[in-house]
């Protein structure tokens, strides 16, 4: 049962429009309809505000602003808890970013708020802000630093090196269901229907930010519509919606707008990296350098680990990652699908294939020969390491024998290449628990604050129960994303699966032990003796420790690892990149769902896709603003960008991990993968573009003219 | 329902056929389709991703065409038949469109899945009634039901959790098209 390609449990209310995702919940009842005004300049303050022509409208509850708020919980400082911390609006006439909200109107229509809101008078005195990301200096002030041997003084004799800069843009998770919240308090409780994927974490800096106690907070999110991280962290709309229900006793429902979704909610930071190996002539690294400068806001710093995700990728001898923190005008950046790996792997790759290529050493070839089992950085032994198992199956599979030599494929006007790059994610332990119930009735109830945000949650949830129960799937109805059930960490990281598996696995088989210790040598169908031994019922609880109470956890450094294959052509008179095939290759433990599974890699490589040659959130340095902050213009990869890919899972089992063996896969599919279509556009061209993404206007001035 | 200076916008009545049902609405004539299907008919099926017609979640079929129901206005609809996912099938009983979407694992989320599997449905029309593509390489004659074709005139439809590879094979596998 476990492993097996089942078909996603919530497969038929989803295709058929009877899932109900946040606003479209029905139990509150008829709602009032909120918009959030934004301000229209990035930094600076509001020198007038007049919301008395909004206020006039026939249908409007209220408008907020920062003269006539409610009282909310104050922000803590810089480097405070990214989920406990307070989250207030409209706290003062102070604008620190382009979009952030200045006004919310609530009214008995969406049409009536919208219009109303644009109403509403602003007047601004804009004041210079800080909205580039600066190369870094050499004197930088490093934020995070890890340092084995001297990289300096092998890179200074070193006779084969690369050392080059690199950039990675702006980039937005940007799930196809806005972020949004139902509101409803009633009786003293406040129940939000909330597009959310880290329920009880999130509701720590929520009751911070309402002035409420925890336990008078219920958030449901039964269906999500997506995440990518951008739901993680506490927005606007649940922080507006939640004092605009408990301020006017009705249910009140507020969405972002597309365009709200690229000012209100956070991005990956840019980043600009150094990267510099050295290595032997035979291809064995030397040093391993990587220097990342990152965007962060004056309020918040989120850490995008873009320079240290490829310590422990090979290794070295000499290592030196550092980090640089550059405060910006802008909003706080916040995770995003493959934190740390999607940007940081990708140069890195990248930078892997540049050494490739001067030493004139297969890619796939150099990998391999530079594998390691150990980190570095954690000083602790590898478990599940099986990068070249990856590389080797997809070699094979890929045929990438039949790589071309740099720039010497044609077909038609299409210049052809391939390109490889590695993938490695840490799996992370977090404390898990989750409720079990078996009915006499001949039905099990699973219940867990775990989301389902289309990661297949709710199925392989009910493939672990029915393997471990030895009942069918139909028999087990399982109940997440519901606050008040037992706490987990939530969707986001990759942490979700494994962590919640483990809870649930450990929860059935303590209910199986009390049956069959009841049952004796009698032992048969475990509902008729439940029936016979336990006539209301039983339940237990099942616990994953945090990673910091498991002593494996601390005696292994835990990853996943993949291996990325693609191909490309590149229009030899336009530029125009087009990927032309893309197969991946995974070892991330046991595989719960092969269907499931294989859909979330292929979606998370389509993310480094997009990330290597069409994402990228431009900001308009004059006023912070985004240039194209909508789907008409930040391009996301569609139907027509993404032609055949594969991923292939290995079989794998990683006992270090935990005992079902399982890891995370969320983040591993978008890896390195932007790097191996980045390489597979230098092998067609020989044309090394640098600065992601990798769009026509960069290439075409570079391609070869006699054509 | 007012405007600016609080005058009354009167409501308008419109009769449209949803899901072979005909219907009688009083709306603001600001309401568009999409949000007269979610909020006042309680058809949340159709979603709303952009609410500009740059994402294709709302997709519905007007008179047997798809169209984007965050762009037209409700009242614009006297007498049109519009088809929704809700008419498709049931979680019961699927229309084979969705049970190849399922099959075939053409989604994650879930949250675009309605519109892709509308505008699927029009799509192998279109393409069966010889209407050309960007990528269609004559304009005389029939067009071939191919993966490129497909991917084409899908591409109106995003997917963040990018299922297209398995979103393509559901279609192929309902149309009986070859790879």
């Amino acid at each position: 049962m476990i492993g097996e390609g089942i078909s996603r449990t919530d497969g038929p209310v989803k295709v058929t429009g009877r899932a109900h995702y946040s606003l479209e919940r029905q139990e509150p009842g008829q709602a009032l309809y909120g918009h959030i005004v934004g301000a229209g300049i990035g930094y600076g303050r509001i020198a007038r505000i007049d919301a008395s022509a909004a206020e006039r409208v026939t249908g409007v509850h209220l408008v907020w602003t920062y003269h006539n708020a409610p009282d909310q919980g104050s922000p803590e400082g810089p480097e405070g808890d990214m989920m406990d911390r307070a989250r207030p609006e409209f706290v003062s006439d102070r604008i620190d970013y382009y979009g952030m909200p200045v006004a919310f109107v609530i009214a008995d229509s969406f049409e009536i708020a919208r219009h109303a809101a644009g109403l509403v008078e602003v007047e601004y005195e804009a004041e210079p802000g800080r909205y580039v990301l600066a190369t870094p200096a050499k004197t930088a002030q490093w934020k995070s630093e890890t340092r084995i041997g001297d990289v300096d003084a092998i890179m200074a004799e070193a006779v084969n090196s690369v050392d080059q800069l690199y950039s990675t843009p702006y980039h937005f998770g940007q799930p196809m269901e806005p972020n949004a919240c139902l509101a409803d308090w009633r009786d003293g409780h406040l129940t939000l229907f909330l597009t959310a994927q880290m329920l009880n974490q999130l509701i720590s800096g929520l009751a911070a930010t309402v002035k409420l106690d925890r336990n008078q907070i219920t958030i449901d999110s039964a269906y999500v519509g997506g995440g990518f991280g951008s739901k993680i962290v506490l927005h606007a709309e649940a922080v507006l919606a939640s004092l605009a229900t408990m301020h006017l006793n009705q249910p009140v429902k507020v969405a972002f707008t597309r365009r709200q979704i690229f000012t209100l909610v956070g991005h990956r930071p840019a980043s600009i990296s150094r990267v510099r190996l050295a290595a032997t002539p035979e291809g064995q690294l030397t040093a391993v350098g990587h220097d990342a400068a990152i965007q962060i806001s004056p309020s918040e710093a989120w850490d995008e680990a873009v320079s240290s995700v490829g310590r422990a990728l090979y290794a070295t001898p000499n290592l030196l990652t550092r980090q640089l923190h550059q405060t910006l005008d802008m909003k706080a950046a916040e995770p995003v699908r493959g934190p740390g790996e999607l940007a940081g792997l990708m140069v890195f790759e990248s930078a892997v294939d540049e050494l490739a290529e001067q030493l004139g050493v297969d890619p796939v070839e150099l990998r391999i020969r530079n594998d390691t089992d150990y980190d570095p950085d954690k000083e602790l032994p590898l478990s599940g390491r099986r990068l070249v198992d990856c590389l080797r199956e997809g070699a094979e599979q890929f045929g990438w024998s039949e790589r071309p030599r740099t720039a010497t494929r044609r077909d038609g006007r299409w210049m052809i290449g391939y390109g490889v790059a590695s993938s490695m994610r840490g799996h992370f332990q977090t404390s898990a628990e989750a409720l079990v119930r078996i009915d006499p009735e001949g039905w099990v109830l699973v219940r867990s604050d775990m989301t389902d945000i289309g990661t297949g949650t709710y199925t392989i949830v009910a493939q672990v129960v029915a393997e471990v129960l030895g009942v069918p799937m139909s028999v087990v109805r399982v109940e997440l994303a519901n606050s008040n059930h037992p706490k987990g960490n939530g969707a986001g990281g990759s942490w979700g699966a494994a962590n919640t598996t483990v809870s649930v696995d450990r929860a059935c088989s303590t209910l199986l032990e009390r049956i069959r210790a009841a049952a004796g040598t009698t032992y048969n169908d475990i509902f008729a003796e439940v029936r016979r031994h336990f006539p209301d019922g039983l339940e237990a609880i099942g616990r994953q420790l945090a990673g910091s109470e498991d002593p494996n956890y601390q005696t292994f450094s835990q990853y996943t690892y993949g291996a990325s294959f693609a191909e490309v052509g590149v229009d030899i008179d336009t530029g125009e990149v087009r990927l032309r095939r893309m197969l991946g290759v995974f070892a991330a433990g046991r595989i719960l769902n092969r269907k499931t599974a294989r859909s979330q890699l292929i979606g998370g490589m389509i993310w480094g896709v997009g990330a290597a040659l069409h994402e990228e959130a431009a900001v308009d340095p004059r006023f912070g603003s985004w240039v194209n902050g909508d789907f008409a213009e930040y391009l996301i990869p569609t139907h027509a960008d993404i032609p055949a890919i594969d991923a292939i899972m290995l079989d794998d089992f990683d006992e270090r991990a935990n005992h079902l063996g399982v890891k995370g896969i969320g983040e591993l599919g978008a890896g390195g993968t932007g790097g191996s279509v980045a390489n597979a556009v230098y092998n067609a061209t020989g044309v090394r573009i640098r600065d992601f993404p990798i769009t026509l206007g960069k290439l075409l001035p570079h391609l070869p003219r006699d054509r | 329902m007012t405007d600016t200076d609080g005058a009354v916008v009167e409501p308008v009545r419109v009769s449209f056929t949803i899901n072979g049902g005909l219907l009688t609405l009083e709306l603001d004539p600001r309401v568009t389709l999409a949000t007269a299907l979610r909020e006042h008919l309680g058809l949340t099926g159709t979603k709303i991703g952009c609410d500009q017609g740059q994402c294709g979640a709302c997709t519905v079929l007007v008179n047997g065409r798809r169209i984007n129901s965050c762009l037209t206005l409700a009242v614009m609809h006297e007498g049109d038949s519009i088809a929704t996912v809700e008419g498709l099938g049931t979680p019961e009983v699927l229309h084979p469109m969705q049970a190849a979407f399922i099959e075939h694992d053409g989604f994650q989320c879930g949250y675009c899945t309605p519109g892709q599997i509308l505008s699927s449905l029009a799509v192998i029309e279109e393409i069966r009634a010889g209407m050309p593509s960007h990528v269609t390489g004559s304009l005389e004659g029939p067009v071939p039901l191919s993966d490129e074709e497909i991917r084409e005139r899908m591409s109106g439809n995003l997917c963040r959790c990018a299922a297209y590879p398995n979103i393509i094979a559901a279609i192929r596998d309902y149309a009986g098209a070859k790879p």
